[in-house]
């Protein structure tokens, strides 16, 4: 079993807006080509080109149609919502605790949870640890592999400053994705958390997960156009008395 | 934790935390889809190590989509060509031989030759997705055949033309919303392929911003998931809802007339005389100036100013004729209760209410929430304004709208709304991107008379104005082989590639001898009746025992389904290994602030015997001696191939294909002397060049002194007149006459009365028209395709990670139409239609409206082409719809297609759908392809062994 280093000050992770978020796969194809080509790689691939084709990706999205029941005063409402999944670098990880090897560890001076592929037997009890299904077996490495949150980026001093950030997060079309330290409440990251009201998924496990994810603002609809409506400019015009044209006849334009 | 087990102290491993990405790094522009975002390249060892999206570039700002960055998988696809390409077998087989580049341009010379020199419109020169239409064009002009057009015919040209015969611009990828100040935007049927990122960046920042967001669209998927709201409407209906926001904006008198009067022709008079050869015409002055009629003086030049028009009554000319301004003729149109919201929900599948409640909340923002930039501006007649007021409504349009038989007319419907609005570039609304806006319609003819020289008078495509304008003989009959710009399809501004082949073995009009395509899907997912098409290719002549298409000639990187299907092969190179072009003459990557363009540059040498095409294409002209490819002592004109054209060529003096760094020292923008260092620089500058508008001459476009005078310095106008975006349109109306009996070119009587009725001057609506022509009641669903965000097209499948994300299509299915079906999630079902029947997996989608079923595009693929295993998912698992989507009308000779603009109409498709036992693959299947790549690899590794490389 792995010992955690002390909690440290600093809690590096992700913020992801599930409000722009569109299911479009960038983030999870940036972080395949990043981390299959890097230090952490390759994130190998089976029958690439045949039957039933798989691979390791330590960052996939989800698309779910989420239906909130009909009720008394409103029918059944369909929503959908693209869902991506990574390592949110719990703050208590027992992928961590759980590893025999001490191949799994997190970091002390930053908090991210990183796989040694060199003391990974492959023995999978962390995939089982992690309530989340982050972490990816390799059956062609025979090992654990999992998101790195671009460690090998962030602090990369040949890249330009504003290169230093999780692939994922520089790739994202409609800017859904933000990182951050969560552990300094006045970081860019943890306002926006605080702002949007951001959650931490399945508190409840006790694991405290790093990562938020910002729940979809409330959708200005139909039901909300109920409550809230927009003065309905008035029907000037009762066509059935009047030539409707008629109005307009000594309307002075200016060209 | 239990003491007694042992436990590992916590050591982190050793991390290179500084390991440098790669050993250089250059920037290109990205081909994974029509987009063109700028990428960043890290190379590593001679391949590429990382693709980002390059931070400044105007069209991604440093973003990268899923398709971008699996251009590192795509450069390792299996599907790449290796070699030229001769037919051994008979079409279709597979079986080739291969040969020399010398070998294989020699024998493309001698067919083509012999073609100039007989008959050169016996070539039929067709491309696909390709992006490099400025030099394809024109190549097609020199050669001499009216025969040339790319993809845009089943893909954009309903929104292509129905902006640019309206508004002088269009939605698609020439304008864009104004994304820093909409404050609600209606997304027309917009499935998220075109302008993909722009798109996403966008919703991301309205998002932001708290701006509104409405989707119409029969499908909910990614954009209309995180819209406010999503309209699930019927497709092919989005005209009749245009059509009712009108009559509402209109009867609630919310009309910005003061816009209207300004920037378009709402007061121009329009003659009414009917029965006559000038009914429906402008009135005009003596010079041919358009009247209207004020409240000083009477009629007047429409262009005068400091005047009060009448838009509304009739008015009795000098001269004793009657008009009517065009104001008048489309109130009382849209006025009319056939237009009301009530009467047309229920064919849209939307509440009459909502309806309502869109047009309260487009006119609320439109004028409640007006703003109002302090931004001073001369307008083009010389008035100053301190401030640019704008209407904060953008709308966004394009596939649904485009792909359906009344896309035309649907799309001239959304610019009228907005029109009405005041909401065309103003802040806040939708704004055209340089070098658009263009006189409606730009005055570019079709080429089609020839010169002493061989070459055509013009480029192929251009924008008919009036039957004159048509590429039809003396009796009227087509001149094209796919009846573009004939009385069939008038307006078919992007051509007809989807009639191609079918006329062609048909010899409807005539027959041909070459078919020359480039990157052009047509055995598969790019032709609508797939089945036919392939055998359409393999049809022999009995009379002859030749093919009745003779020759097939095919470029392609990949081995697609097509490939198969050719006489010769012409291998291209990746975009990765090759120049281009993304011009301001073809598809410009400009913004709504900016006019721009870009270029790729080889960042790989290539691997293989192949060569681009652009650079094949220039090197076939010089050995035919055609115009402009060779020097006067016969020598070629461009030994250096694409890349020498790209600086050195001139369209017009001072104008090429590459707008930035031009003059002998690179300092003119626009126009100038081709530039020697032109390429260098903008390798330097990330392969882009942008160059802003002045500040005070972004919005209003259209009649914006500093904007027309801009643009005409840039070469983008001829003058600096203002353009008069039209909601009447006069070209409708003079081939509407000419279908009356009116002018000297009259179309045959077989199409009068088509043409008398879809040539109407006001847009209109009209139901599609495959569901016009069948029952209803037999074929009662929608059937429509878009393509995942994360794949484009056929290219994706051969892609190791794209297809991890999607190897197998199913068919969604609204969950209460499953039930009344007996389907449940996981089922097979028939999907029948009047052309044939596919048996597909089914699962159900609470995001489709319940009229509609709808799939993922082009991931099913022929089972051994591109690439993968016969076994691969895509191949027994994946289908294309476009095996149940005729290319023609129900019962008709027409083409399955827009009556004015040739607009393949794929989705119009209507489907019937039963229960099916699970057949062990989906239906139908092919045999399967000769893995020709892998085949040609090793053809190519036993030619090169022991050769020195």
């Amino acid at each position: 079993m792995t010992m955690l280093p002390p909690v440290a000050p600093v809690k590096l992770g992700l913020v992801i807006d599930l409000d722009t978020c569109v299911g479009c796969h960038a983030c999870a194809v940036a972080c395949k080509q990043w981390n299959d080509g890097g230090q952490f790689g390759p994130l190998p691939d089976e029958r690439a080109f045949g039957k039933d084709p798989l691979g390791v990706w330590v960052n996939r999205v989800h698309s779910y149609e989420v239906t909130a029941p009909a009720t008394a005063n409103a029918p059944a409402k369909h929503m959908t919502v693209h869902f991506p999944r990574s390592c949110l670098h719990c703050e208590v990880p027992e992928c961590v605790t759980v590893c025999p090897t001490g191949a799994s560890y997190k970091r002390a001076s930053d908090g991210i949870v990183l796989v040694d592929e060199d003391k990974c037997i492959g023995c999978k009890l962390c995939a089982w640890a992690c309530p989340y299904g982050a972490r990816e077996f390799s059956e062609v490495k025979g090992t654990m592999q999992k998101c790195t949150l671009c460690v090998d980026r962030i602090y990369n001093e040949t890249l330009d400053a504003a290169d230093r950030q999780p692939a994922c997060v520089q790739a994202c079309p409609t800017r859904a994705r933000h990182f951050g330290d969560l552990g300094d409440a006045s970081s860019a990251v943890s306002k926006l958390v605080a702002e949007r009201g951001g959650y931490a998924l399945m508190p409840e496990s006790g694991f405290r997960p790093v990562n938020r994810y910002l729940p979809p603002r409330p959708r200005r609809d139909a039901a909300a156009a109920a409550t809230n409506p927009a003065p309905a400019p008035a029907e000037t015009l009762d066509a059935a008395k009047l030539p409707p044209l008629l109005r307009w006849l000594d309307r002075v334009l200016s060209r | 934790m239990d003491g007694s087990k042992a436990k590992c102290e916590m050591s982190e491993h050793r991390l290179d935390l500084n390991a440098p990405v790669g050993d250089s790094v250059t920037t290109t522009t990205c081909y994974m889809c029509a987009c063109r975002c700028g990428i960043t390249v890290h190379l590593k060892d001679g391949r590429i190590r990382y693709l980002q999206g390059t931070r400044n570039h105007p069209v991604n700002r440093g973003v990268i989509c899923a398709k971008g960055s699996a251009g590192i998988a795509q450069q390792a696809s299996p599907a790449k060509l290796t070699t030229p390409l001769r037919r051994k077998g008979p079409r279709g087989s597979g079986e080739f031989e291969a040969i020399s580049w010398e070998e294989a341009l020699a024998t493309a010379a001698g067919w083509l030759s012999a073609i100039r020199a007989r008959n050169p419109d016996e070539l039929a020169f067709f491309t696909g997705r390709d992006q490099s239409q400025a030099l394809t064009g024109w190549w097609a002009q020199q050669f001499g055949t009216v025969n040339y057009a790319a993809h845009g015919g089943f893909c954009s040209v309903n929104m292509a033309a129905g902006g640019l015969y309206s508004i002088g611009g269009s939605f698609w990828e020439f304008g864009e919303p104004d994304w820093d100040h909409a404050q609600y935007l209606v997304l027309w049927g917009v499935a998220e392929d075109h302008d993909s990122n722009p798109i996403k960046l966008g919703l991301g920042k309205l998002k932001g911003r708290g701006a509104k967001i409405v989707a119409v669209n029969p499908v909910k998927t990614g954009y209309g998931a995180i819209a406010d709201e999503w309209i699930g409407i019927r497709p092919g209906t989005d005209g009749l809802l245009a059509g009712a926001l009108i009559h509402e904006v209109l009867a609630r008198d919310r009309v910005d007339f003061e816009y209207l009067v300004r920037y378009t022709n709402a007061h121009w008079l329009v003659v009414q005389a009917p029965g006559t050869a000038e009914d429906g015409l402008f009135a005009r002055d003596a010079d041919g100036k358009p009247l209207c009629w004020t409240r000083e003086r009477g009629a007047a030049p429409a262009d005068a100013i400091d005047v009060s028009p009448a838009v509304v009554g009739e008015h009795v000319l000098p001269d004793g004729r009657r008009a009517k301004p065009v104001f008048a003729l489309l109130a009382e149109r849209f006025l009319d209760p056939s237009n009301a919201a009530e009467a047309v929900a229920e064919r849209c599948g939307i509440p009459a209410a909502t309806i309502r409640r869109l047009a309260d909340e487009i006119i609320q923002v439109a004028y409640e929430r007006a703003i109002e930039l302090p931004i001073a501006w001369t307008d083009a007649y010389g008035r100053q304004h301190e401030t640019m007021r704008g209407r904060p409504i953008a709308m966004h349009a394009m596939r649904g709208i485009s792909a359906h038989s009344n896309g035309f007319n649907t799309c001239r419907l959304l610019h009228m709304l907005q029109m009405l609005l005041g909401a065309i570039d103003t802040p806040g609304s939708f704004r055209y991107q340089p070098p658009f806006p263009k006189p409606p319609p730009p005055a570019v003819k079709p080429g089609k008379a020839r010169k002493d020289n061989g070459a055509l008078d013009a480029a192929p495509l251009g924008f008919p104005q009036a039957p004159a304008d048509l590429v039809v003989d003396e009796r009227g009959e087509p001149r094209r082989i796919d009846k573009a710009f004939s009385w069939e399809y008038p307006l078919a501004a992007h051509g007809m590639l989807h009639t191609v082949i079918r006329n062609a073995v048909a010899g409807d009009p005539y027959r041909i001898d070459t078919l020359l395509m480039f990157m052009a899907n047509m055995a598969w997912n790019s032709a609508m009746a797939t089945r036919d098409t392939m055998r359409l290719l393999t049809e022999v002549d009995e009379a002859t025992g030749e093919y009745r298409i003779p020759r097939v000639i095919y470029a392609d990187a990949y081995a697609s389904e097509t490939v198969a299907y050719a006489d010769l092969v012409l291998p291209d190179t990746t975009y990765f290994e090759r120049h281009d072009c993304i011009s301001l003459l073809d598809r410009p990557i400009s913004d709504a602030d900016s006019a721009a363009d870009a270029i790729r540059h080889p960042v790989l040498a290539p691997d293989r015997d192949v060569r681009p095409f652009q650079t094949v294409l220039l090197d076939l002209g010089a050995r035919l001696k055609l115009p402009g490819m060779v020097r006067d002592d016969g020598t070629p004109r461009y030994p250096g191939g694409f890349p020498q054209y790209m600086v050195e060529h001139e369209r017009a003096p001072g104008i090429g294909l590459l707008a930035g760094w031009r003059g002998a020292n690179g300092t003119e923008s626009g126009v100038g002397a081709p530039n020697s260092a032109q390429l260098e620089r903008y390798v330097a500058n990330g392969c882009f060049w942008r160059h802003e508008i002045p500040e005070g001459a972004r919005y209003y476009k259209m009649a914006n002194a500093g904007y027309l005078a801009w643009a005409k310095a840039m070469g983008f106008l001829g003058s600096t007149a203002p353009i008069v975006m039209q909601l009447y349109s006069e070209p409708m109306q003079r081939f509407r006459l000419a279908a009356q009996g009116h002018g000297e070119r009259q179309p045959p009587e077989a199409h009068r009365a088509r043409v008398a009725k879809y040539f109407d001057p006001l847009p209109f609506w009209y139901e599609p028209l495959e569901g016009s022509l069948v029952d209803t009641t037999e074929f009662p669903l929608h059937a429509i395709t878009q393509r995942p965000m994360f794949m484009y097209h056929a290219w994706g499948s051969q892609n190791r990670w794209l297809r991890q994300i999607a190897a197998r299509n199913v068919l969604y299915v609204n969950p209460a139409t499953a039930a009344s079906l007996g389907l449940v999630d996981g089922d097979h079902a028939h999907v029948d239609s009047h052309a044939g029947r596919i048996t597909v997996p089914v699962a159900l989608h609470a995001g489709v409206e319940p009229g509609t079923v709808w799939t993922w595009n082009a991931i099913g693929k022929r089972r051994g082409a591109w690439g993968l295993d016969a076994n691969a998912p895509e191949g027994k698992r994946g289908f294309l719809l476009n095996h149940v989507i005729s290319d023609r009308l129900p019962a008709s000779h027409y083409a399955n297609a827009d009556p004015v603009t040739g607009q393949a109409s794929w989705y119009d498709l209507r489907v019937r759908l039963t229960k099916a036992a699970a057949p062990a693959e989906t239906e139908p299947q092919f045999p399967v392809l000769r893995q020709l790549a892998r085949w040609s690899a090793a053809m190519w590794r036993g030619a090169t062994k022991g050769a020195s490389r």
